[in-house]
């Protein structure tokens, strides 16, 4: 078993701080300063927000296999869960359909899931541009390793806001964030 | 007296609460201008003076961060100066009365006159979060008026000021629109300070720990005063220059000095007016 943040308290904090700046500026891309030793498959940014975020309180998903569920439960004490019910989910790999995670309600929205997705890249080059609340004018992100069909797939969420889930994008040890109200134009 | 508490955790909450919190910002942030239930601890100060604001700010804070606390605007009244040096006990953080400095501000009622900039946060006290509560007294009703975007009670209740009084009679908590979705109490601030918040460079999260609700607006988010086409929304500014710095601009109080009807204005916001050479 590897440890989790050399200090539970501050690593938390700092984590937690860098995942609500990069969610607050929806595509910056953001450089985790604590990272746990979190065992492959899992990116260490995707470990750093899992151990900040989720306990017993929260249903997890993720498909890591058997050493990541092991550390993940002995770290954070958070039950296993499917896309359906789980709040945090992480994907490895390619994530399953976006709208079999729980999207919360219109009366309780924030009961939508976040998704850590790890990709292979992350950088702020052309590719998409974002736009929406945390956004002054575009951001430009380009990310690497994303299944096809992301984009229109996340699109289709966009009817349901308040209704929605958002997205931290993880590589190694960067995230940027995909909340539900940003919107993705692709560029060529 | 200043010295770090030994026998409290980082931020006086326990880890537990801290993640239950952060996970309701986030939250907030994702959903601009939606109320986030949460789990309001019973804190060492009574409802009123700030719980809400105290936990958002005990799970934000981390130890590089510099802190200012406002109360009206002031840095040193009871309150501003008593939360602050909790957090300087229980947290060991620097604090400070200078806008530019602090990287929190935890507010009672007010948005500093100096523009926050990016990566700055705005944390406000708020004692009730649900700006339908005079309309709607049901909270499964109104969160569902939130929820089906029905706000045509604040409309109405707009216009029938109007056709009394000849103006919105609201000088303060005048509901806004966030994100052109969600109808928000923007905590009993004056409408001088409502434009700041269309726009804003820094992040700006609430809490309201009696009533238990956390709500953000995130930078860079359109926030609008609710109006009309024909009696648009005008911030209100008592008529007068600071009896101290001579500023024009600032919000004023009114401070009475004697009772022969003697009467000052003067800003409200300390740091900016010390921050000007006085008349």
């Amino acid at each position: 078993m590897t440890p989790g943040f050399d200090n539970p308290v501050l690593g938390a904090q700092s984590s937690f701080r860098a995942m609500l700046h990069a969610l607050s500026h929806p595509g910056r891309i953001i450089r985790l300063a604590d990272l746990p030793a979190a065992p492959a498959p899992l990116a260490p940014a995707a470990g750093a927000a899992a151990l900040a975020m989720c306990d017993a309180d929260t249903l997890l998903w993720h498909d890591a296999g058997e050493q990541a569920a092991a550390w993940l439960r002995f770290h954070t004490g958070a039950p296993w869960g499917a896309p359906r019910e789980a709040r945090f989910a992480i994907a490895t790999g390619a994530p399953p359909p976006l709208a079999g995670f729980c999207l919360g309600s219109d009366e309780a929205p924030q009961d939508g899931a976040t998704l850590l997705l790890q990709v292979a890249g992350l950088e702020a080059a052309a590719g998409w541009l974002l736009t929406g609340p945390g956004i002054q004018h575009e951001t430009a992100l380009c990310v690497t390793g994303l299944p096809p069909g992301f984009v229109a797939e996340r699109a289709a969420l966009g009817a349901l806001f308040p209704r929605g889930l958002d997205i931290i994008l993880c590589a190694d040890a960067l995230i940027a964030a995909l909340p539900r109200t940003t919107s993705i134009r692709e560029r060529a | 007296m200043n010295a770090a508490l030994t026998g409290y955790n980082f931020g006086y909450l326990d880890e537990a609460t801290k993640r239950m919190i952060r996970r309701a910002l986030l939250k907030a942030v994702c959903i601009p201008g939606h109320q986030v239930p949460f789990g309001a601890r019973e804190m060492p100060l009574p409802y009123g003076w700030g719980t809400g604001g105290i936990q958002v700010t005990a799970s934000v804070l981390g130890p590089d961060d510099v802190l200012k606390v406002i109360d009206q605007g002031a840095d040193d009244t009871t309150n501003a100066v008593s939360i602050r040096r909790f957090f300087n006990r229980v947290a060991g953080v620097a604090t400070t009365e200078s806008t530019a400095e602090a990287t929190i501000i935890q507010t009672r009622h007010r948005i500093p006159e100096t523009p926050l900039s990016e990566g700055q946060i705005l944390v406000y006290q708020v004692p009730m979060p649900e700006p339908l509560f005079r309309l709607e007294p049901r909270v499964a009703e109104s969160t569902r008026l939130h929820a089906m975007a029905e706000y045509g009670l604040m409309q109405v209740k707009l216009y029938e000021d109007i056709a009394r009084q000849g103006e919105v009679a609201t000088s303060y908590n005048h509901p806004v629109m966030v994100n052109h979705r969600y109808l928000m109490s923007p905590s009993p601030i004056p409408a001088f300070d409502n434009p700041k918040m269309h726009m804003n460079a820094g992040l700006q999260l609430f809490g309201a720990g009696r009533e238990k609700r956390i709500y953000a607006v995130p930078p860079y988010t359109d926030v609008r005063s609710l109006d009309f086409e024909d009696h648009p929304f005008k911030p209100v500014r008592a008529p007068h220059a600071c009896a101290i710095c001579g500023s024009e601009e600032s919000y004023l109080d009114e401070v009475i000095t004697d009772d022969q009807g003697g009467r000052m204005h003067v800003c409200s916001d300390t740091d900016y007016c010390a921050s000007r050479p006085p008349v």
